[in-house]
């Protein structure tokens, strides 16, 4: 496997590219939630944004972009927010709530269905 | 820092379907070396990603980057995989390791998981017993699976095996090889047909 070693061992540079923010709200972006662009990436625009523009063309996941990136999923959550907020994407949250004991029978159905026929 | 793999072609990444709409999430957890990537990787359609996460241990609702000077830190560093269901439904498989630094993580990265899959290698069986305790605890469903590896002279039975970890008759055991994909597949067959009979239970009774 191709060990591709997250970038944390400076904070500094972690702040840079959130501007100094430090606090992601971790139930706005769950790990599987998919977030897909509204927009291309723009000239001027920071380049991690910009990356994140260009992976979700189609549906990615929080925990596939902060591969990508190389970059934490705290820093990563954070800069969701900020192309949520000016709605230059959008996330699909799971169907299952981080809170939920058990799903419903009917999805888990859906579930084996697919496994079943991998 | 972080250049370190730049030399590194840029993989080939496989997109999901436009369609996809809804991640699942699936925990392969277990001891050092007891097969959690192979097993993420014989049934992901994409090669395994890994990611890391720095966490404070501070039990507060938020994620944080630590300032350099926090105490307490710790880096987590987990695997995933994905398994594209339908064209809607997306299951991702992560592997975490079972020890018991990594479990005031659980809540925080894996909330909202389906259930789990506890890896067991026989030669150490003492290393699935915490993970075992802890999924009871907080009460997420989950299958036992016996990674049989090619050295495994001492052969244990599965109700041996079952004796040794103090596993309550309603958890699944099964035996598997982590390198074969139909072999994992049928792993998270069990996992989930597991969800769904206390699921179907608790639909009932309700
Ligand atoms: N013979 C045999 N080898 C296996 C089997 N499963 C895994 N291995 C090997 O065991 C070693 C460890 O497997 P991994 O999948 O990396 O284990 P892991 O649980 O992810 O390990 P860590 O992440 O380091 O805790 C690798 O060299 C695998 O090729 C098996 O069923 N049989
Ligand atoms: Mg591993």
């Amino acid at each position: 496997m191709t060990r591709r070693p997250v970038d944390v061992g400076d904070p500094d540079r972690l702040y840079t590219i959130t501007q100094g923010r430090s606090r992601a709200d971790a139930v706005a972006f769950d790990l599987v939630t998919l977030i897909v662009a509204e927009c291309e990436p723009s000239a001027g625009q920071q380049s991690e944004h910009a990356r994140i523009l260009e992976l979700c063309r189609h549906p990615t996941s929080v925990v596939e972009i902060a591969a990508e990136l190389s970059l934490p999923i705290t820093v990563v959550r954070i800069l969701l927010e900020d192309l949520r907020a000016t709605g230059r994407i959008t996330p699909r949250h799971p169907r299952v709530a981080a809170s939920a004991a058990l799903p419903d029978s009917a999805l888990l159905t859906e579930v084996l269905h697919g496994l079943r026929n991998l | 820092m972080g250049s370190a793999t730049s030399e590194l072609p840029p993989a080939s990444r496989t997109p999901l379907r436009d369609t996809a709409e809804s991640g699942l999430k699936i925990v392969v957890v277990g001891g050092f070396g007891v097969g959690k990537t192979t097993l993420v990787r014989s049934v992901s359609e994409i090669r395994p990603l890994n990611t890391e996460e720095v966490m404070t241990e501070a039990g507060e609702g938020v994620d944080r980057i630590p300032v350099s000077s926090a105490k307490n830190t710790t880096t987590v560093a987990f695997d995933f995989g994905r398994i594209s269901l339908n064209e809607r439904l997306v299951l991702y498989l992560f592997g975490a390791p079972g020890q018991k630094r990594f479990w005031f993580l659980w809540d925080r990265l894996f909330s909202g998981t389906l259930g789990a899959v506890v890896l067991v290698d026989t030669r150490r069986m003492e290393d699935s017993w915490y993970a075992i305790d802890r999924l009871e605890h907080h009460k997420t469903p989950f299958v036992v699976a016996v990674n049989r590896f090619d050295g495994d002279h001492a052969y244990h039975s599965l109700e041996e095996i079952r004796t040794a970890l103090a596993l309550p008759a309603h958890v699944p055991l099964i035996d598997c090889d982590a390198r074969v994909r139909s072999s994992g597949k049928d792993v998270l067959i069990a996992l989930v047909d597991h969800l769904h009979h206390l699921a179907r239970e608790r639909e009932l009774t309700a």
